[in-house]
This record gives structure tokens, sequence and C-alpha cells, in this order.
């Protein structure tokens, strides 16, 4: 495939492992936001490939792993009614909330479907009209426009029986919590390059100043990802802590402004509860007053209560970057993909599960 | 967090204006993808597409440059062996 | 900004499986508890513990394989076969892999009340002529009907029993350091065709699963000479779960090069797409010969004569290093572990 394949050549990677071999004096810490660059990572062997000196740890950027407890209560509770089609993306499925997950609800009689696109929830909406259609709007920037568009295009038609869950998050402030967080050992970040395809770079030039560190704007395949770490690493050898835009072929510095436009059309900044996190001010988005009447908790007037409940795990420290996946006690023991104490062990981007899955039992050793 | 697949517009629906509603070729796969947030794109071109939407066209200059200096550095390396 | 407030402390609870889960059936970890928990325990002996495709029992001196496995495919016709072809070929192939010349089947149909006569028909004929292209005659069968609502509209189970003409101990048991593994085609085909079709993804470019009987891949591999140590099909897990499986029946490492395995250029769009690693994808045509290194040239050879679009390839070895564990070199040359699938597999769209 055009724009992958060449991005996996075995010697261009061995080339830039090299190069950032060449250029690194100190030790540094370096984070990628994204799960789907942690997942790309691991699966590619990729951090074997660099020098001793250079640590990645991974970001809070998995929608799968950060959506709150409550919101998946509220997901199963609406699916579960009769009169309601629940549409998600496959991976929301597994993710338990306090009870049950969708695959549950979904084996004890709920219709769940699994959709590849919000706009084929509308497309279900339209053809089963006297039933209630509810999709799972979870996501970060990247599928913000996708999900805005369904809202839109269902307002556009007067589709009643359509409505929309949203756990939609937003990575700057993201990134701020982490760096402002007391024990924060991130030094530099791979900013993830699909988010950047809609919002551009801009918002992250005052980061990088005011905490003085170097954010390089990275792609998905192993090469993009050395390439990223090599721009990162060449910055802090020189002490410098600017925006740079590794994936140029894809990203602009103003991002995708039709996709913006509507984001701002449909959705307004609000508070949002990480899970494993907790609540950051303004890093969420909801739906406007305008569109209200679309969204399902409304909708179906599902009250969310807090659910806490404490376990050992250590998955907001994890997001953080302040811990590494096996470096939890309960890692690869009493944490396993088949008995999550955490989301970053459920989902296959959160980053204990690819831990696990590809390098587990040597990173344990 | 956000899968994305490169692939290349081999039709553009011209009556739908909301959706722009077009047909993507993934490395011999065909898909349809809104195309509504690149309005420029045009057949033949290569997007980026997430959960059907496509969200940037890609620029080959620019995917073309990395390679460029790997080449770069290759010789680089090869002219130091050289003098040395 | 005001200071985040971060609650360090996870809101999960622990999963617990008081009731089976359907990644229970998913062929992955899951089910491996379940046989080692719940089902075994009650029935335990020596031939179950063998963990083989096929139980081989002698009788009068001679040795049969024998098999049994039941079939819950959703959508019950699918692009390359339906849920009949796949109730044949499932348990020829089960036996198959013992090295058995499959003989006779039984049918077990459980019908739900309302299923359509002419789509059963159309499943009939196909299970008919399947049993005759594959060579077996299924010899007994029972047909039941539930009540609308408690089936999927068809549920097939078929056992089969074959004959085992050659004497070499093809099983776990058998493999040996220093081996050559063999896949026999590409991967992935069977559950993109299932999971495109079913879960309303559908891509333009149909992909066509492989299912398929390869008793005949087998048997010309065995009539060429060949000693082979091991055999199994790639069914549910995909490649990666049978790989895990016999490492830790065989307490060996098996060691393989991600350049070797061939994936269709849509198989392999269509897996970049939903996000899943064509190595956890089922097939229903494929399988790997475990063979001394010596015959690994002429066992390619005999499988090359099969004409399956890929051809088939040495994928790799077993080693005496880390036993139980089987390692990839990835494409750009690292290393990493391969795993079995945790759990049913979902589109990873996010």
């Amino acid at each position: 495939m055009k724009y992958i394949d060449e991005y996996r050549d075995a010697a261009a990677a061995r080339a830039l492992a090299e190069e950032i071999r060449r250029i690194t004096k100190r030790s540094w810490t370096i984070m990628e936001i994204c799960g789907g660059q942690t997942h790309a990572i691991v699966k590619f062997g990729l951090d074997q490939l660099l020098p001793p000196e250079i640590t990645l740890v991974h970001g809070p950027g998995c929608p799968v792993c950060v959506t709150p407890v409550e919101t998946l209560d509220a997901a199963c509770t609406i699916a579960a009614r009769p009169e309601v089609i629940f549409c998600s993306f496959g991976d929301m499925l597994r993710v338990p909330g306090s009870a049950v997950d969708l695959l549950r609800v979904k084996a004890q009689s709920g219709d769940v479907r699994i959709v590849y696109s919000p706009t084929d929830a509308v497309a279900i909406a339209r053809a089963n009209p006297d039933r209630q259609v509810v999709f799972f709007g979870v996501g970060f920037e990247t599928t913000a426009p996708a999900n805005a568009m369904a809202v839109y295009a269902a307002a556009q038609e007067r589709l009643d029986n359509f409505s929309i869950l949203v756990s939609q998050v937003t990575v700057p402030p993201a990134m701020i919590a982490i760096l402002s967080a007391p024990h924060n050992r991130v030094q530099g970040f791979l900013a993830a390059g699909h988010v950047c395809t809609v919002m551009g770079f801009w918002e992250y030039e005052p980061i990088a100043r005011r905490f003085r560190v170097p954010i390089v704007v990275t792609g998905f395949e192993p090469i993009d990802l050395l390439e990223g770490i090599l721009m990162c690493v060449r910055q802090l050898e020189a002490g410098r802590s600017d925006v740079e835009n590794q994936y140029a072929r894809a990203v602009s510095q103003g991002g995708n402004q039709p996709a913006q436009q509507l984001l701002r059309e449909v959705f307004e900044i609000a508070d949002r509860n990480w899970r494993g996190i907790g609540v950051i001010p303004r890093s969420g988005l909801r739906l406007r007053e305008k569109y209200r009447s679309y969204d399902a908790e409304q909708r179906f007037a599902i009250a969310t209560a807090a659910v806490a409940r404490e376990t050992e795990c250590i998955s907001g420290l994890v997001l953080q970057g302040i811990k590494k996946p096996h470096e939890c006690p309960a890692f690869g023991t009493r944490c396993t993909p088949e008995q999550p104490l955490g989301a970053t062990m459920v989902s296959s981007e959160g980053a204990c599960a690819a831990y696990f899955r590809y390098r587990g039992r040597i990173a344990s050793k | 967090m956000c899968l994305a697949v490169p692939g290349k517009i081999i039709a553009v629906d011209p009556t739908e204006s909301l959706m722009r509603p077009g047909k993507v070729d993934f490395g011999g796969v065909v898909k349809d993808v809104n195309l509504c947030y690149v309005p420029e794109a045009k057949v033949g071109d290569y997007v980026i597409v997430h959960v059907g939407f496509a969200l940037n066209v890609i620029d080959d200059a620019e995917a073309a440059r990395v390679f460029e200096y790997l080449r770069e550095i290759g010789e680089i390396e090869k002219d130091q062996a050289e003098s040395a | 900004m005001t200071d985040p407030e971060f609650h360090l402390n996870c809101p999960l609870p622990l999963a617990n499986h008081e009731q089976v889960l359907l990644a229970h059936g998913g062929g992955g970890r899951l089910m491996q508890q379940l046989l080692e928990q719940v089902i075994t325990p009650a029935i335990d002996n020596a031939t179950l513990q063998s963990r083989h495709d096929s139980a081989v029992i002698e009788v009068g001196g001679q040795r049969f394989a024998f098999t049994t496995d039941s079939f819950v495919v959703r959508p019950l016709v699918f692009n390359g076969g339906d849920i009949g072809k796949l109730a044949v070929c499932g348990t020829v192939n089960d036996l198959a892999m013992a090295g058995a010349r499959p003989l006779f089947l039984s049918l077990g149909l459980i019908i739900e009340e309302g299923f359509a006569m002419e789509r059963l028909q159309g499943i009939m004929r196909s299970i008919g002529s399947t049993a005759t292209a594959a060579g077996v005659i299924i010899v007994t069968g029972d047909t039941k009907v539930v009540e609308r609502g408690k089936g999927d509209g068809l549920y097939i189970n078929t056992a089969g029993i074959g004959i085992i003409e050659y004497q070499q101990q093809i099983a776990p048991a058998s493999i040996r350091a220093g081996d050559a593994i063999i896949l026999s085609g590409d991967i992935g085909r069977h559950g993109i065709a299932i999971m495109t079709q079913r879960e309303n993804l559908q891509f333009e470019t149909a992909i066509a699963s492989d299912c398929a009987p390869l008793h005949r891949e087998v048997a010309a591999l065995l009539n060429a000479g060949i000693e082979i140590h091991c055999l199994r099909d790639l069914t549910r897990g995909g490649l990666a779960s049978a790989l895990v499986e016999l490492a830790q029946t065989a307490q060996l490492g098996i060691q393989i090069d991600e350049h070797a395995i061939a994936v269709t250029p849509p198989v392999r769009a269509a897996c970049e797409i939903l996000g899943l690693d064509p190595l956890h994808v089922a097939n229903e045509g494929r399988f790997i010969a475990i063979v001394p290194q010596a015959h690994a040239a002429a066992a390619l050879e005999r499988l090359a004569t099969f004409g399956t679009d890929y051809a088939p390839a040495l994928i790799g070895q077993v080693t005496t290093a880390d036993p139980g564990l089987v390692t990839m070199t990835s494409l750009i040359g690292a290393t990493r572990i391969v795993d079995m699938l945790s759990g049913e597999q979902l589109p990873r769209i996010c």
C-alpha cells in the first residue's frame, strides 16, 4: 500500500536508529501521546532499536482507555433498552463499566451493533424510523469531525430518532496536565499526527514555550516514529523547545479548516473526566445548546453518578508517563487482558495491553 | 487513538454536497468515504481516511522528504568513509 | 490553568467470570482457561491430554483418528462458502491434521423454528457437494428443531472418523528443536470475509473465505515420504494462536519471520483499515507443517503443486531458546513476542 509500505522499510529504519544513536549524548524521556503510536512502537519492536539513553513513555491518547466508567455505564443502560439500536466502534464493546460491558449487554439481547463510521449509525436511524438509534461518540480531535457531521446531518434531516452519547476529549489540556504534575518526567513529546491533521499544531506552540519542551508532530508508521524521535532528540540535545512537524505529508500548521468550522458549529468546550486520571478542565467537547436535543444522555434522562472504586491499578500514572506498565506490581500477574484491573489493559491500544501482547514477558524479566 | 489509513480517490459524487461522498481505493480494497472535509480533493489524490472521513490530502513531495534525507545522510557517511 | 487534581486510582472493577463470555469460545487464551479449569478436569484421560485436533485411537491393531466440531457461524452464507461447507471441511481438516485419511462423517443439525426451507436446502446441497468432493461419506445424522428465538437459524455439528495409514506420530510431542515451520499459503481470508459481511463493514472488493479441505495436501506430504512431526490448521485465533499453543504444549521456542508470511493485498488492506493483525485472523483452508529441516525443501515442493495463489513458505523454526514462547522478527528487523488473542477480535477503529 502506497504511503504505508515504504514507511516500514528495514534499511531506512536502521539508518534512522543509527542516526539517533549517533546524536544521543544524554538520557531523555519522550512521550508519544497517541495509543496508536504506542501500538506501532511495540508491534514493530521500535523501542528495541533505540539507544538505552532514550526512554519512551506512553501517553493518554486512547479514547477507549480514558472514557469514564460513568459514561460506559450510561452506554450499557441505554443499549439494554428494547427500543434502542446502540451503535459503537468495535473496540468500545469490550471495555467494562462498573457492572457489565457492551458485549455482555449484546449477549443479553441488547441490539448492539459495530459500525465503521458515525454516518453508518445515521443511515441505520434513517432505515429504522420506529427505533431509537444511539451512536457512542467517543474520540479525540481526529474523530470529532465525523461525530460532528453525524449530528449535523441528523439535524439537517430532522432525524429525531438519532442521538449521540458524547465522550469527546482533546489533547492539549491533557499535555498541560501531564507537564504540570509534580512527578512529571516527560522532556519531549511526539504529538499525535492524526489529531493534528484536523487541528494543525498552532495550539502546541504556547505549550512548548511555557514548559520548554520540544513537541514533534509525528505519524504512525515505523519510519515516521523513528524520524519523530530523531527530531525530538536533536532538539533536546541542542536545548531547543520548538514545535516541529515530522508528518508534513498529512499535517499543516492551521489544520483542516472545514473540519474545525463544523466542530465549532456542533460542539463547545467543556470539562471532562478522564478514566484513571480525573477531571481535566476544558479538555472535552459537548454538544452546543442548539444540538442538545441529539444528546443521548438528555434524551434518555441518564443521571451519571460518579463511580469510584479503589484498586491497585496504576493506570493514571502510566497514562501520564510517570510509570511504565511493567513497573506495576500487578502487571501480567493479577492484571492481564482477561482479568484487567484497568482500561489500559483492556483496550488493545492501551499501553499495558500492548506491553503484555508484544513484549510482556521480556519486559517483566 | 486514531487509526487512519491512506488511500487513493477513484470517484467523487458531485450530486450530494453535504457529505461529498466518494470512493477510495486502499491497496485494492474500495470503500465509500466522505470527502466533505477535503473540498479541494479530486480523483487521483491520496487522502488520509479515519472512520469514513478523509481528513487531508497527502502531499507527495513532503512524503518523499524523509527518504531524501536518508539518502543524504547515507552520502555523508560514504564521504566520511572515503576521506578516512 | 488550575491544578488538574489527579485521582490516581483506577476505577475499574475486577472482571470476574461467573458466567461464560462470548470470548470463552474465541479460540484464544480465555478458551484455553475454560478448557483447563472447567471442561477437562471432569473428563480427563491420556488421549484428551495429547491436545490434538483429533484423538488417535487404536482398535484391533489399526489406528483411527476421531474428532468432532460444532459450527455457529454468522452469516450462514458468506463469500467463498457457507456453514455447510465449513462443517464438512472443518472436520475433514481436523482428521487430516492427525495425518488420517478421512472416511466417515456424522451430521447433527439444530434448526430454529421458522428457518426458510429453501435456505436449508441450499446448505444441504453445499454439504453434499463438499463431502463428495472431499471423498468422505456422511453415514449418520440427527435433526432437532428448537423454538423460534432459541437458536441462531442453524447450528451444525459434525464428527468424523479417519484411518491412519502411516507409522509417524504426528503430534505436538514429536516437535524437535531445529524443525522447520512451513505455512501452506496466505493467511487471513476467512476471518476478514466473515467479519466484513457480519459487521456490515462491506468493501467493494469482496474477499472470499479460504474454506477448503486439506487432507489431500497432507496425503501428498506423507506419500512423498516426508517426516511430519506436527500439523495444525489455523482456525480461530489464526496463525498466532496455533503457534503459541504448539510452543506451549511442546515446551519449545518458535521463531518466525514476518517477511515470510504471505497476506494478499485486499486482506492486508482490510486489516489496516480495521486495525487487525493478520496473525490473529481465522483461516479455514491453511495449515502449518512442522518437519525436520532436511525435509523442508521437499515439503515446500509438494505443497506448491496445489496451486494456492500464494506459494507455501518456510516461515520459521523451532528452537530451544525461550520454551513456550513465539517470537517474530518484525518487518523492520526488530524482535517481538507473538501472543494469543485474548477474547473476541473486534475492529479497532479509534
